[in-house]
């Protein structure tokens, strides 16, 4: 009836250390996550969200079990497979914003592009766009220290979008930010997700920033304790 | 995609203008080094070919001792050349122009207030002829003075300068060790020789004047010979040889003990004495290159260090391992080009200094530069590898934690 899920978690395992010390991060995690949807993920640290976040992201692979990524089963590809992945599908927003410093903002958007291999000039051009879309093109010579937490995550935004990406992998996007400035950065998300049906996978702590998205996950011990959708507004 | 990589690391580089420039400071250093002592070798070996080639290729030089390569161990008791040979020389050697014998001595010169320390060479008019040698003003030695000994002097451009100035030598009288000589003619100056010696610090005299005051003996040090245009050296080579093999009775079952070269053969070999000077101290200072390479191997570590967290976000959103790997190679390879291109500008400035203040020739080599240029590119590119592929294998998402 649906479409083939974007994202397929097939009894996730994951698992660090060996013998006495072995850590289970992800216990048998099974999951779908559809094209178009908005999911925040919650849980406490060390729920193993963050470890579901990274292989979401093609950034980690599995113990054991299937990940699923755009019908691809993306946990058994190598690195550099992985990296064309991520440059190609998938869009980072970091808790931390992860700009390069003394780059200025226009530059940090055209990186994702320069290990597409596109030329330089529709570099500087789609960059520009992603910059306008997030209400930024006229900082775009500014460098990370010349603009406040909310513009950098604007800026990490417009670098996470300028590929066009399927899939938008944020972490806890709203962790550095003031209420104000969060909200902001959350509408700009959800206008993200409606207008262009771009996926986003969101970990957060707050619930009120968890209650912009569709549905919501919880994590507990490396399982998935509670997995709600909002009632859709009729 | 390459040229933003040097833009990259171009701009890398400038960002830590000072640990960059301190890094750089061993490669330029070892490059300057490289360059200046080739380029002043090269400039050494093409005077000392100039010089002798103006000596003349028809020149040939008789010593008495085994024709032995210089420096090959103790010579046996050396029987020296005398009258005698000189005499059969000048008697039955076809195909000569000049034949001269002459022997030197350094010996302290004073006129007035004034001393030199200056070569004294007793010999004839024929040495004049057989160097090339002409005297610009006053008279070369009369024929009663070199049968006579008298003591009369030819003297060089620098013993000139220093005793006279502006003023006329001629006629004057110098002190040479104990004897006083009268200044007859002054010689055409020469410049300094390949091995820097200053061919005008001389005072030429008769050779029995030169004999009985000077050197106290009667021995001849060297025979000059020149050959005529009209034959070849080689032949009268061949023919000294038999001339003085029967004058000193050596028969054919000895070995010579005299010996015949000519310029071309003292050319080469001290052309190939300065070359293997300059290979030696080319390789002395190529090993300061290898350790400026290893500088940059560390400052490179420290940068991919302190990097982490930017390789972490390049990786995460789609650089290759080789993306990462190719960025700091680039980068160590700027970087060490710099310092080559540094180095290289500081080594013919170097070198063009040496060459003014030893008047040799500055003979800068395309290719000495652009092997220059490779060597540091080649030192970035290895000694940069390690570092870079450090880089490349980090895991992104330790990298991204990483402060």
């Amino acid at each position: 009836m649906s479409p083939a899920p974007l994202i397929v978690f097939d009894k996730v395992w994951k698992t660090y250390g060996q013998g006495e010390a072995e850590v289970r991060a992800l216990a048998g995690i099974d999951l779908a996550i559809g094209q178009g949807e908005f999911v925040a993920i919650m849980g406490p640290s060390g729920s193993g969200k963050s470890t579901a976040m990274n292989i979401v992201g093609c950034l980690d692979t599995p113990t054991s079990g299937r990940y699923g990524f755009m019908g691809v089963d993306a946990g058994r590809l190598d690195r550099n497979r992985r990296a064309e992945l991520r440059n190609l599908y998938i869009g980072f927003v970091f808790q931390g914003y992860n700009l390069l410093p003394r780059t200025t903002a226009v530059e940090n958007v055209e990186l994702p592009l320069i290990y597409r291999g596109v030329p330089a000039q529709d570099r500087r051009a789609l960059a520009m766009k992603a910059l306008a879309e997030v209400g930024l093109e006229d900082r775009e010579h500014h460098t990370p220290a010349e603009l406040s937490g909310g513009q950098q995550q604007r800026v990490a935004i417009a670098r996470a979008i300028v590929t066009r990406p399927t899939l938008l992998v944020a972490d806890e996007p709203t962790g550095n930010l003031d209420t104000a400035r969060s909200h902001e950065i959350m509408q700009l998300l959800t206008r993200l997700n409606e207008e262009y049906g771009l996926t986003i996978v969101m970990v957060t702590h707050e619930s009120d920033i968890a209650a912009y998205a569709g549905r919501t996950i919880a994590f507990r011990d490396g399982h998935v304790a509670s997995d709600t959708k909002k009632l859709e507004a009729a | 995609m390459i040229w933003e990589t040097v833009r990259l690391a171009l701009r890398s580089v400038r960002r830590n203008a000072l640990r960059s420039f301190l890094t750089l400071l061993g490669i330029v250093i070892g490059v300057a080094a490289v360059i200046a002592m080739l380029t002043i070798g090269s400039g050494t070996t093409q005077k000392v070919k100039a010089d002798i080639s103006q000596l003349g290729s028809n020149l040939l030089i008789v010593r008495s001792g085994r024709p032995a390569a210089p420096g090959s161990g103790p010579q046996q008791t050396i029987r020296p050349l005398g009258e005698k040979e000189v005499a059969a020389l000048a008697a039955h050697l076809e195909g000569a122009r000049a034949v001269s014998p002459a022997s030197q001595k350094q010996v302290r010169v004073v006129f007035g207030t004034e001393s030199l320390t200056s070569s004294i060479t007793g010999t004839d008019n024929a040495y004049l002829d057989a160097r090339d040698w002409k005297v610009t003003s006053g008279r070369s030695f009369s024929e009663s003075e070199v049968r006579g000994g008298i003591n009369a002097c030819l003297i060089g451009e620098t013993v000139r300068r220093q005793f006279f100035g502006a003023g006329d030598p001629d006629g004057a009288s110098i002190r040479i060790g104990r004897m006083s000589c009268k200044v007859v003619g002054l010689l055409e100056p020469k410049g300094y020789s390949g091995f820097g010696q200053d061919q005008d610090n001389v005072v030429l005299m008769p050779l029995s004047a030169f004999q009985r005051r000077i050197a106290g003996n009667r021995d001849i040090e060297t025979i000059y010979v020149a050959a005529d245009d009209a034959t070849p050296t080689q032949v009268v080579q061949t023919r000294i040889e038999d001339i003085m093999r029967d004058v000193r009775r050596v028969t054919a079952d000895r070995e010579d003990d005299f010996s015949v070269r000519d310029m071309t053969q003292i050319a080469d070999a001290m052309a190939s004495a300065t070359a293997t000077m300059t290979g030696m101290l080319g390789a002395v200072a190529g090993v300061s290159l290898l350790v400026g390479g290893i500088g940059i191997m560390n400052i490179m570590l420290v940068s991919v260090t302190e990097r982490t967290r930017e390789i972490g976000i390049r990786l995460a959103i789609g650089a290759h391992e080789k993306h990462i790997l190719i960025q700091f190679l680039v980068e160590a390879t700027v970087l060490s080009l710099l310092g080559g291109l540094i180095g290289i500008a500081i080594g013919l400035a170097l070198a063009g200094a040496a060459s003014l203040a030893l008047s040799i020739p500055f003979v800068p080599s395309l290719a000495v530069v652009l092997l220059a240029v490779g060597f540091s590119a080649l030192i970035g590119m290895v000694f940069g590898f390690f570092p870079a592929l450090r880089g490349a294998r980090l895991d992104p998402i330790e990298a991204l934690r990483h402060e």
